[in-house]
C-alpha cells in the first residue's frame, strides 16, 4: 500500500488543491499547513502553466498570478523540500506534461521522490500516452495518478486496472471551475471501477459546498476540490491561509458525516 | 499504449484530457471508414471542384521570374479558392464527415480568420450551427473576417486569455469541446493537435500536391527543384509538400514567421528557436522556456502568430526531408508589396513569407524551377499593412 492509498484508511478522503506561488509561495506555505492542520489527507499542489487547457478561469488566472510572480519547477522543488520538514500530509504535483517533460521526466520525477512528493497528476496525459511518466513514476515510487471521465465508458475497466494510489473521478464534462448541479451517473461508473481495482476513488471537477461534498463522498472514497479554494486564494491574496483552513474544516466535517 | 497510427518519428499522439479520448477515437473511426468510401470521396470531390473552385491554378509567374533572373517561379494560386484560402479544402472534408458522423454543431479556432471563414461557409452550406473561437488580438488585426463570420451566420468568441492571438483560440476550443461534445465536431484547422487531426487535415490538403504535381508535369514536363510553402501549424504546407516526399529531387522548404527577427523574443519560428515539448494535444516543436512554459510569440502575421508546428512537420525537419527557413515581418511585408506590384496578385501576409524566400534565393538557381504556394488572398491584411507602413486605412 502507497501512502497514497493509506490516506483512505482513516475513513472518507478531503483533497484539496492549492496553485504554488499564487500570489507567493510564503502564502502557499501557510495555505498548505492550514490544510494539513484542518483535516486534508491528500493536498494536490499545482505547478502553474502557461497555457492549462483543463481549467476553467478560476485556476487559469491562478496560473498567470503565480508565473507573473516569477515561480518556477525548481522554486517549488525548494519550496516542497522545506513543507516536508514539518508536514506530513500525502503531497501530489498537478500540473501539465509540458512541465514535466522539458525539465526531463526523469530527472522530474526523481525530484519529486527525493523531495517527499507521492504522486503526479497530468489532466493531458490520457491511458495511452502514459507510459513514458509512469514508467519512470513506479521507478521511483511515484503514484502517476489516473483520471477517468464521464465520456470514459469502455475505458473505464483498463484505465481502472492500471491505476496506482488512487482514481481521479472527473464528475462532469467540460474545464475545472465550481458547478451548481453534477449530473453525471457517477454510481455507474464507480460500479465499473470497484469491478476492476481496490484501489480507492476521489471524485473532482465542480465540488464547492459542504452539500456537493457530502453527496459525492456517499458514493466515492474522497472529494477533491480545487477552484473554490482558489477563489478563495484570489479573494484574499496573502492573507487566503486563515479562510482557506476554516473551508477546509468545513468540507472535511460534511464530507465525514456521510461515514 | 500509444496509437503507432499517430506518430511521426517521436512527435504526434494524443495528449488531451481523458474526457476526449472517446471523441477522438470516434473521429479516427469514422475517419477511416469514409476515407475508403467512394460515395464519400465523390461528395467530397464535387463539392471541392463546384463548391470550393478547384483544381486551383498552377500559374507561371512570368514577370517575377524575369526580374529576379534565375529560376522560373509557378504560383500555386489557392488564393483562388471559395473563400479566399486553402482552409476551404479540409473544411470541406471535415464539415462533410462531421455530417456523417451525426454531428450538429461545429467549433473551431482561428488566427487571420480564414479558418474560421471557411469553417462558418461550410457550416451555412450544410446547415450545421457554427462558433469560431479567435484571440481579442486578432479580432482587431483581422475585423473583417469577424464580420465575415457573423454575416455567414456564425457566433464568433473573442479569447482573452493568454496572449490572446491563435495558441488562446486553440486552447478555448479545446476546452469548449471537452464540455460539449455529442453533438460537436471541433473542425481543427490545421495539421496540429492530438491524433487522427494532423493525419486528417494532411489527407484533405494533399489535393494541392496532387494537383500541383500533375500541373507542372503538364507545363513543365518536369518535376520541380523547390516547393515553398508558409508555416504555421503547416497546412497548406504539408498539403504542398505530400506528394513530392517521395521525389527526393525536389526540395521541400517551410517558411516560418520570425516576426521581428530569430535573435529577438518577438518571433514565432518554431523550429529555428523552438524546442521539443508536448502541447495542444501533440509532442512537436514548439517555443518555450526553459521550464516548458510556452512563449508569447509574435508575428505580423496571425495565421502564423503560433508557438508550435505541426508533428509532420517536425519530423520532415528531423530526418532532413524539408528545409524550414525564418522570414521576418520586414521581408514579408517587402515580399507583399512585391507580388502585388509585379503581378497584380496580391497574396495574404502568411504567404508573403513564402514569396520573401522565394525572392531570396530564385536568382541563386537559373535553370531550376520553383512552385511558390499562395496559401490565401491578402484583402484582409490590407488595412494592417497599411499600418505597418505609417498610413490609417478609413472605410
Amino acid at each position: 500500500m502507497t501512502k497514497i492509498s493509506e490516506a483512505f484508511q482513516k475513513g472518507k478522503a478531503f483533497i484539496p488543491f492549492i496553485t504554488c506561488g499564487d500570489p507567493d509561495l510564503e502564502t502557499t506555505g501557510r495555505i498548505v499547513r492550514e490544510m494539513s492542520k484542518n483535516g486534508a489527507d491528500i493536498i494536490e499542489l499545482g505547478i502553474p502553466f502557461s497555457d492549462p487547457t483543463a481549467e476553467g478561469p478560476v485556476i487559469q488566472a491562478a496560473n498567470i498570478r503565480a508565473l507573473n510572480g516569477g515561480i518556477t519547477t525548481d522554486t517549488i522543488f525548494d519550496f516542497v523540500r522545506d513543507l516536508r520538514k514539518d508536514i506530513s500530509t500525502p503531497l501530489v504535483f498537478m500540473t501539465y506534461a509540458n512541465v514535466v517533460y522539458s525539465y526531463g521526466t526523469e530527472r522530474f520525477v526523481s525530484r519529486c521522490a527525493e523531495i517527499g512528493i507521492n504522486g503526479i497528476i497530468l489532466p493531458d496525459v490520457p491511458f495511452e500516452e502514459k507510459a513514458e511518466f509512469s514508467s519512470a513514476c513506479e521507478a521511483s515510487g511515484v503514484n502517476f495518478i489516473s483520471l477517468i471521465a464521464p465520456t470514459s465508458e469502455n475505458r473505464i475497466a483498463i484505465i481502472a486496472r492500471e491505476a496506482k494510489g488512487f482514481i481521479y473521478l472527473v464528475s462532469s464534462l467540460g474545464v475545472t471551475g465550481t458547478r451548481s448541479e453534477i449530473k453525471t451517473d457517477l454510481r455507474s461508473i464507480i460500479r465499473i471501477i470497484r469491478d476492476n481495482t481496490n484501489i480507492p476513488c476521489a471524485i473532482g471537477f465542480g465540488i464547492s459546498t459542504p452539500e456537493q461534498a457530502k453527496k459525492m463522498a456517499e458514493i466515492a472514497d474522497g472529494v477533491i476540490v480545487g477552484s473554490a479554494i482558489v477563489k478563495l486564494a484570489a479573494q484574499y491574496g496573502t492573507d487566503a491561509s486563515n479562510p482557506i483552513g476554516e473551508y477546509i474544516a468545513t468540507m472535511k466535517k460534511s464530507v465525514l458525516i456521510t461515514e | 499504449m500509444t496509437n503507432p497510427n499517430g506518430r511521426f518519428g517521436s512527435h504526434g499522439g494524443q495528449y488531451i484530457p481523458e474526457t476526449l479520448m472517446n471523441a477522438v477515437i470516434e473521429l479516427e473511426a469514422a475517419y477511416n471508414r469514409y476515407k475508403s468510401d467512394s460515395q464519400f470521396q465523390q461528395e467530397f470531390i464535387s463539392l471541392l471542384n463546384d463548391y470550393g473552385g478547384r483544381p486551383s491554378r498552377l500559374y507561371y509567374a512570368e514577370k517575377m521570374t524575369a526580374e529576379l533572373g534565375g529560376a522560373k517561379i509557378y504560383l500555386k494560386r489557392e488564393d483562388l479558392n471559395h473563400t479566399g484560402s486553402h482552409k476551404i479544402n479540409n473544411v470541406l472534408g471535415q464539415v462533410l464527415l462531421a455530417k456523417k458522423m451525426g454531428k450538429t454543431r461545429l467549433i473551431a479556432e482561428t488566427g487571420a480568420g480564414q479558418h474560421g471563414v471557411a469553417t462558418a461557409t461550410a457550416a451555412a452550406l450544410m446547415g450545421m450551427e457554427c462558433v469560431v473561437f479567435m484571440g481579442e488580438e486578432d479580432t482587431k488585426r483581422q475585423a473583417l473576417n469577424v464580420y465575415r463570420m457573423r454575416l455567414l451566420g456564425a457566433e464568433v468568441v473573442s479569447v482573452k486569455s493568454g496572449t490572446a492571438t491563435l495558441k488562446d483560440a486553440v486552447s478555448e476550443a479545446m476546452r469548449e469541446w471537452s464540455s460539449r461534445i455529442s453533438d460537436t465536431h471541433y473542425c481543427l484547422g490545421s495539421v496540429m493537435g492530438p491524433h487522427p487531426f494532423p493525419t486528417i487535415v494532411r489527407d484533405f490538403q494533399s489535393v494541392i500536391s496532387r494537383e500541383a504535381r500533375q500541373q507542372i508535369l503538364e507545363k513543365e514536363g518536369r518535376l520541380p527543384d523547390a516547393v515553398i510553402a508558409c508555416v504555421g501549424g503547416g497546412s497548406n504546407a504539408i498539403g504542398s509538400f505530400y506528394h513530392f516526399i517521395g521525389d527526393e529531387n525536389v526540395q521541400l522548404i517551410g517558411c516560418e514567421a520570425a516576426g521581428r527577427g530569430i535573435d529577438t523574443f518577438e518571433t514565432a519560428a518554431t523550429i529555428a528557436t523552438g524546442r521539443e515539448g508536448i502541447f495542444h494535444g501533440m509532442k512537436s516543436y514548439f517555443c518555450q522556456d526553459q521550464y516548458g512554459q510556452i512563449a508569447p510569440v509574435y508575428s505580423i502575421s496571425a495565421g502564423l502568430d503560433y508557438p508550435g508546428i505541426g508533428p509532420e512537420h517536425a519530423w520532415l525537419h528531423d530526418i532532413g526531408r524539408a528545409k524550414y527557413v525564418p522570414v521576418t515581418d520586414d521581408e514579408a511585408v517587402d515580399a507583399f508589396e512585391y507580388l502585388s506590384r509585379t503581378e497584380g496578385i496580391i497574396p495574404a501576409i502568411e504567404s508573403a513569407h513564402a514569396v520573401a524566400h522565394a525572392i531570396k534565393i530564385a536568382p541563386t538557381m537559373p535553370g531550376k524551377i520553383i512552385v511558390i504556394t499562395i496559401s490565401g488572398r491578402g484583402d484582409k491584411d490590407c488595412a494592417a499593412i497599411a499600418r505597418y507602413r505609417g498610413e490609417e486605412l478609413y472605410d
